[in-house]
């Protein structure tokens, strides 16, 4: 079966779909990172004095931390005064009213993306907030969702049209302190979304941001903040891709859950980013910090996530399980294929009494790619009845790939229960045979397997999102996927 | 219809097959049978066009068509069916799915259009019913958590809705219990008429008790060693392999 193994590789082996770039003049810091800096990012955004002290303080803290290096990952370092903290397109500041007035650039960039502005507002029930660089130019089904009470807005219009809200979260789930880039985020977060759901309130429809890197040298500092009050429910869609570029380019973003008694929310991402070429040249590095709080008693925190972009991901969405009967939820699909590295998992935090979680990872490593699992489940004494169930497997493609798991436990709690599955597996031949055998062809046998294995994270996603999932691996491994 | 000549195969260097020749017209049933390690699986697989054996020497013609130079999925479109001795599980695929996408495959291959989802749902059931495979068993993923029974069934139910013109019964009988057996003969049974073609391939007599063969061959190392009707299955059942090997031999 030697054929096989090049076979795969193939097909595995597909050109970025994404790739383009458009230029458009661009409102933009020069590079370097110093409290001027952030002086001006603050200055930029018209933002209260407390938030620049809260940035300054971060970046303090920021200066005493060292970067990271226990993940399964290599890179060169990084220059962070080679990097430009601030960019926004021009058209900020006269913002745009309707699509007439937004940079037809821009839209045509959402086009090339087939993502079409137009059609995305007739597509009922979802809200689009884009984020094209570091502004939001647009923001959709505002008013409909205003009538139910639910804020969905640039983190920049929160700040100024509720800023007791974000006074009263920001941080409070990723302190500023709490590792490097989150850190480094706090300092110079330049936007993102912001999620406000009143009490008892179903928000009336998915809620999804497009984000998408496009300027030279311009790290990405986005910064989310998800809020749900008692008895509340949000589902929150995160998708992204971006152009095709040789700089590499650093996204350090931070996502804050927090979920009151008996709220519910849904955390869903779909994430393409560029993933570099056949060397691993120009991809983007991913250094993500997402956490949710389930604060209140029965309140639960679902994240979902299909990871097939970025040369490398540094991502641990974790729940922080506090209220009793608390539930965290997490499902992860991660694809690498090249030269990508992935290190990611979660980590599932029980404090509370009877608070349960459940985590199943799916890793698929192709090319000469290296994927890692890495996963905390930490029971504290205090967490009686805690139950965690974790499954854990990967899934390997040609012989020149990697799949590692670390799985970490504490527990110190002894009426907790906690399981663990882990398997590695390879696409045999076996099953390739058989299916060839019944007529179905080689890459759709492959598209067959792989999308029966990552099977039962992609029922956890929204039913728009699932095809995009599906779509997204199709690109990674050629030809549609069945 | 099916033409093998001198057909020579080997496994990591070892010779298997060593000059198989057979004919095979429209509507006859072949059973193969001889000892272990007489080349009967080789040559199913060899059919099927499987990795990993090299075919040294020997043409396979199937109606007309070179069959050895043609990939898995060709040669299923070409109307060729491999009921697998041990049928492989696929987790998360669901079966009837994995179906649909196999039965539209081939009629790609042979320029058909595809079957709606409508369609293939109504033979689907007609053709469930007929294999008595249980319903439920449809939609679970491919042979995961099957019987052995279960899954030899779910064989005969997929070359029940593929329709081949030959099928290759790669040791169905093996792990069945008589009642299995049975219900997979009479599945088998169903589906012979004038044009479709058998190749049964058995170590025991007992499952060519249910599925009548027009022809019995006897394989041993590699080479075909005897060929009777029917009624050498008896004679083979009275007196073992070895009279015919060491006549062989001799």
């Amino acid at each position: 079966m030697a054929t096989n193994a090049q076979d795969i590789d193939a097909f595995v082996d597909r050109k970025y779909d994404a790739g383009f770039y458009t230029d458009i003049e661009q409102d933009t810091a020069p590079p370097g990172l110093n409290e001027d800096v952030i002086r001006l990012i603050s200055g930029k955004k018209k933002e209260p004095e407390w938030l620049l002290e809260w940035r300054l303080k971060a970046y303090a803290r920021f200066l005493e931390l060292r970067e990271p290096n226990w993940a399964h990952v290599e890179y060169p370092p990084i220059d962070f005064q080679a990097i430009s903290y601030y960019s926004a397109p021009k058209s900020d500041a006269d913002r745009p009213q309707s699509l007439d007035e937004v940079d037809p650039k821009l839209l045509e960039t959402y086009e090339k993306l087939g993502i079409p502005l137009e059609e995305q507002k007739m597509l009922a029930g979802v809200a689009v907030d884009m984020v094209f660089d570091s502004v939001s130019v647009h923001t959709t089904f505002r008013d409909k969702l205003a009538e139910a009470g639910v804020i969905f807005c640039s983190f920049s219009d929160a700040v100024i049209d509720h800023p007791e809200l974000v006074r009263k979260y920001l941080g409070t789930v990723v302190p500023t302190t709490d590792n490097y880039y989150a850190a480094l985020n706090s300092a110079v977060f330049s936007d993102g979304s912001f999620v406000y759901i009143p009490k008892n309130t179903r928000c009336p429809m998915e809620l999804s941001t497009y984000f998408r890197i496009n300027a030279m040298n311009t790290g990405q500092f986005e910064r989310t903040l998800v809020i749900a009050e008692e008895g509340s429910y949000v589902s929150y869609l995160e998708g992204c891709t971006a152009p095709m570029r040789d700089e590499n380019q650093l996204h350090a973003a931070v996502v804050e859950l927090v979920a009151l008694q008996d709220a519910e929310i849904k955390y869903s991402t779909v994430q393409n980013w560029y993933p570099g070429d056949e060397e691993g040249r120009g991809g983007i590095y991913n250094f993500v910090t997402k956490r949710g709080d389930c604060r209140g008693a029965r309140s639960k925190i679902s994240w979902t996530q299909v990871e097939t972009g970025s040369a490398i991901t540094w991502k641990y969405p974790s729940c922080v399980l506090k209220g009793e009967n608390s539930v965290g939820e997490f499902y992860s699909v991660a694809l690498t294929n090249n030269l990508q590295q992935a290190d990611t998992g979660t980590k599932m935090v029980h404090i509370g009494r009877g608070t349960r979680s459940t985590i199943i990872s799916k890793g698929i490593s192709a090319g000469r790619s290296q994927n890692a699992y890495r996963g905390l489940v930490r029971i504290a004494a205090g967490a009686e009845g805690a139950r965690n169930y974790t499954q854990c497997d990967s899934l390997l493609l040609g012989d020149r790939s990697a799949a590692h798991t670390f799985p970490y436990i504490e527990c110190k709690n002894p009426s907790a229960q906690i399981e663990h599955e882990a398997s590695t597996s390879k696409i045999s031949d076996d099953q390739l045979f058989y299916l060839r055998s019944r007529g179905i062809k080689q890459e759709d046998a492959v598209n067959l397997i792989v999308n029966g294995f990552c099977k039962e994270v992609f029922k956890e996603l929204p039913m728009e999102f699932a095809v995009e999932a599906q779509k997204l691996l199709g690109i990674s491994l050629e030809g549609a996927v069945g | 219809m099916l033409e093998i000549r001198n057909l020579h195969a080997e496994v990591d260097g070892n010779e298997i097959l060593r000059g198989i020749n057979l004919d095979i017209a429209p509507g006859e049933t072949h059973a193969i049978m001889g000892p272990n390690g007489s080349g009967k699986s080789t040559l199913s697989h060899v059919l099927a066009g499987r990795d990993g054996y090299t075919v040294t020497a020997g043409t396979v013609h199937f109606n007309g068509k070179s069959l050895l130079e043609l990939e898995p999925e060709e040669r299923a479109g070409e109307g060729i069916f491999l009921a697998f001795q041990y049928p492989v599980e696929i987790a998360g695929v669901n079966n009837v799915y994995m179906l649909k996408a196999a039965l539209n495959g081939v009629r790609a291959y042979r320029g058909e259009a595809e079957l709606g989802a409508v369609d293939f749902l109504k033979l689907v059931k007609s053709r469930v019913k007929a294999v008595g495979l249980d319903e439920s068993l449809l939609n679970r993923p491919v042979n995961e958590g099957f019987s052995g029974g279960e899954k030899k069934r779910n064989e005969v139910f997929q070359m029940s809705v593929l329709e081949p013109r030959l099928a290759i019964l790669d040791e169905t009988d093996s792990g069945l219990d008589i009642d299995a057996l049975k219900a997979v003969a009479e599945g088998v049974n169903a589906l012979r008429d004038a044009e479709r073609s058998f190749i049964v391939v058995t170590h025991y007599q007992r499952l060519l008790d249910y599925i009548v063969p027009d022809h019995i061959h006897v394989l041993s190392k590699g080479r075909i060693i005897k060929s009777g009707g029917k009624e050498l299955a008896h004679e083979l059942e009275a007196r073992g392999y070895d009279w015919l090997t060491s006549e062989a031999a001799a």
